[in-house]
């Protein structure tokens, strides 16, 4: 058991593609850190690196107190766990969880009990003598896991072990995971992709664009407060509402105007967020989760200004929610499209006014119906501020 | 036999993802691979040409083994098939080739010699060509796509070419002497290898060297990258990586090989005739000279050739079930 630390670390590919700039990231003794970001923005590239699979092309990785750059990844003493699981198909399961052992040349006894030990923890002990060909998904996953934890190593490396599970077993492993890993104390990096996990299993999330680390924090703090418009966007499902706006108004009675809607903001938002001072006048990019919006006919008795009138496009009934689609007059803040590639892509596409979709959760004891129209409640309390420039959060 | 079924070999040896993927199901001698060419051949009209080739092909080979256990004055009279007329059966032809007494081919003598050629030089070739197959796939180093570039380009240099350096070479080593002076350096001194069967494993081991490691590479390096990373972050270095991983998970390739290698060493006349010596020539080499200088024993041909086949088929059938046997069932999700 041992902290991780990257300090500037780089990652340029032969052909020049700049996979990893400046990574750093200091990863404590028995802490469980995910690295989160849409896919090619090279937090596998990093975990790999840790793990010794890739070169580090500049910069600094310790783990423990060694600098371990140029060591071979049998020396680094860690253990990964590969989204695919890597079983080693000609061995039992015994054989694949207690081949490190092995390697390392422990006692046979010991690997035995061990082994049997590690095959409890993960409900394999009935699956001992099959090869990876007789089991399940889940086993196979299983038996990839207890190759990891039969170890004790410096540090746990995880890429995307779930995502090849099904939906309701990733849901199952994820809290298998997590526990397991509170219990060992290792320390853990996990890679996803998927921001669910991410937020229920790491103490900390990092989140990387393109090989540019954006923020790490506690899941609570990345959703409560992100520092840029893609954390925002990203972290939170629906993602949060963004969209140009002017702010209005005078510091006692500030205003935010998008579209032909203008909103009372609250002054408490001004004074967490004294920057915001200086852009009265001008454009912002405001961010509103979709839960921070509610029908007027079930919170009643909000003021006039705090109330957004618009008609209802689309509604999708989860039971114990009701997630609103609705169009607004206002553009929507666009980097989504850009920076997000492939399957990630979110592309705004206005409708037949020119109008755009944005979201809202509301109760589901709801009376909006399709096509008619409903007061949203704005918790005005609850703006996100960002420059439309630079993307960063408004605040001090 | 050996056309028919080899084509399922080669088809294994290219393409050992494709055969991978193809379900544990068990493919038998002769059933097509390739989806469209089955559904053809599993037509009636492409079965019958199938069975009729088959036959065709099989037919020589059958008047072989029955001319082989004629006796002699009938086989000199009359074609193999009147035997179904007239059928008399002896087996003084194969007492005759295996018998050691003078006057007799001791054609066991020979047959061993086969063996101690073929078995070594077949063990090399795919030992070594497994090892430097796991080195282009899979070890980092400088010029390595250049260097397998060459090996694969070696396919293209005909054998004959190099009988006369090799047996300068076995003879007498390498030597350069500098121009202009009289300054001689060798490169590579005489090991006495001269009529000596370590000549033939050598030059065996050679020429297979280049097809033994174009096939085993294309296996080795579709093996699954992460099995082989998780053994390193596992602890393992290369010795582990090879003989705990790439050794057992290339039994495929490494079975049908070796049926290719042992066939074509087996069957060798040139390289045996030429540098094994005479007393160590192979069965191949003994073969020629067992129907006499004026072709008066012709009848011994047909159980030599009969004898001489049989050990190849028993490695044929022997490793025939590793080629369809799904190893890597598994390991990765899939």
């Amino acid at each position: 058991m041992a902290e991780v630390v990257l300090d500037q670390v780089n990652k340029v590919y032969p052909n020049g593609f700049h996979a990893i700039v400046d990574l750093n990231l200091e990863i404590a003794d028995g802490e469980f850190l995910v690295l989160v970001g849409p896919s090619g923005c090279g937090k596998s590239t990093a975990l790999r690196m840790v793990a010794g699979l890739e070169d580090i092309s500049s910069g600094e990785l310790r783990i423990g107190d060694r600098l371990v750059n140029d060591v071979h990844p049998k020396d680094r003493d860690i253990a990964m766990v590969f989204q695919n699981y890597a079983l080693y198909p000609h061995m039992t399961v015994a054989e694949n969880i207690g081949f490190a052992l092995k390697l390392a040349k422990v006692p046979k006894e010991e690997i035995n009990d061990r082994v049997r030990k590690a095959a409890a923890t993960l409900d394999l002990a009935e699956q001992l003598d099959r090869k990876p060909g007789q089991l399940s998904g889940g086993q196979r996953q299983r038996v990839a896991m207890g190759r990891a934890i039969v170890r004790q190593p410096k540090a746990f490396l995880m890429d995307e072990p779930l995502s090849n599970l099904d939906a309701k077993l990733r849901v199952q492993m994820r809290a298998e995971i997590a526990t397991l890993q509170r219990d060992l104390g290792v320390t853990t990096v996990y890679v996803t992709h998927d921001q669910v996990e991410a937020m229920t299993m790491g103490d900390r999330v990092a989140v990387l664009k393109r090989g540019y680390l954006q923020q790490v924090d506690t899941p609570q703090n990345l959703y409560d407060s992100p520092d840029n418009v893609f954390v925002a966007g990203f972290i939170g499902s629906p993602s949060m509402n963004l969209m140009n706006a002017t702010l209005g108004g005078t510091a006692d009675a500030p205003t935010i105007t998008f579209g032909s809607h203008t909103l009372a903001v609250d002054r408490s938002v001004l004074s967490v967020r004294p920057a915001l001072a200086s852009y009265f006048g001008q454009r912002v990019v405001v961010g509103l989760r979709p839960e921070d919006l509610e029908d007027a006919s079930v919170q009643t008795g909000a003021p006039e200004d705090r109330i957004l009138v618009v008609r209802t496009a689309l509604m999708e009934s989860l039971g114990s929610e009701i997630i609103l689609h609705f169009p607004v007059d206002a553009e929507p803040y666009s980097i989504m499209e850009a920076e997000f590639e492939g399957d990630d892509a979110i592309t705004a596409v206005p409708n037949d006014e020119g109008h755009f979709n944005y979201v809202a959760r509301v109760s589901p004891r709801s009376a909006a119906r399709i096509g008619e129209t409903v007061g949203l409640v704005v918790d005005t309390g609850r703006f996100h501020f960002f420059d439309p420039t630079s993307g960063l959060a408004i605040r001090d | 036999m050996s056309t028919a079924d080899t084509t399922i070999v080669a088809d294994d040896l290219v393409a050992p993802a494709a055969s991978r993927a193809i379900p544990k199901k068990k493919v038998k001698a002769g059933e097509p691979m390739g989806t469209s060419v089955g559904a053809a051949l599993s037509s009636p009209l492409g079965r019958a040409m199938v069975y009729g080739l088959m036959v065709l092909w099989t037919v020589p080979t059958f008047g072989i083994l029955v001319s082989s256990i004629r006796p002699e004055t009938d086989v000199k009279t009359s074609g193999w098939w009147n035997w179904f007329v007239s059928p008399a059966f002896t087996t003084d032809n194969y007492k005759r080739v295996l018998s050691s007494s003078p006057g007799n081919d001791n054609l066991w003598h020979f047959f061993l010699n086969s063996l101690q050629i073929t078995v070594p030089a077949v063990i090399l070739s795919v030992g070594i060509g497994l090892l430097a197959a796991y080195a282009f796939s899979w070890m980092k180093f400088k010029g390595r796509d250049w260097l397998f570039v060459a090996v694969v380009g070696l396919l293209m240099v005909p054998l004959q070419m190099a009988l006369i350096p090799l047996l300068q070479l076995f003879t007498g080593g390498a030597h350069f002497t500098i121009p202009g002076t009289t300054f001689t350096l060798t490169l590579i001194p005489y090991f006495h290898l001269k009529s000596s069967i370590y000549a033939v494993w050598i030059a065996h081991t050679c020429f297979g060297l280049p097809f033994c490691i174009f096939i085993l590479k294309n296996f080795v390096s579709s093996l699954p990258r992460e099995i082989i990373e998780a053994a390193q972050v596992d602890g393992a270095g290369h010795a582990t990586v090879f003989f705990r991983l790439i050794v057992p998970l290339s039994v495929p390739a490494i079975a049908s090989l070796t049926i290719f290698q042992f066939m074509y060493i087996w069957n060798d006349y040139l390289i045996g005739k030429i540098f094994a010596g005479t007393a160590n020539i192979p069965v191949t080499a003994k073969l020629a000279e067992v129907t006499g200088t004026r072709g008066q024993s012709w009848h011994l041909l047909t159980a030599s050739g009969m004898v001489s086949m049989v050990l190849p088929l028993a490695v044929f059938f022997a490793l025939q079930r590793f080629f369809v046997r799904g190893l890597l069932a598994g390991s990765v999700k899939g």
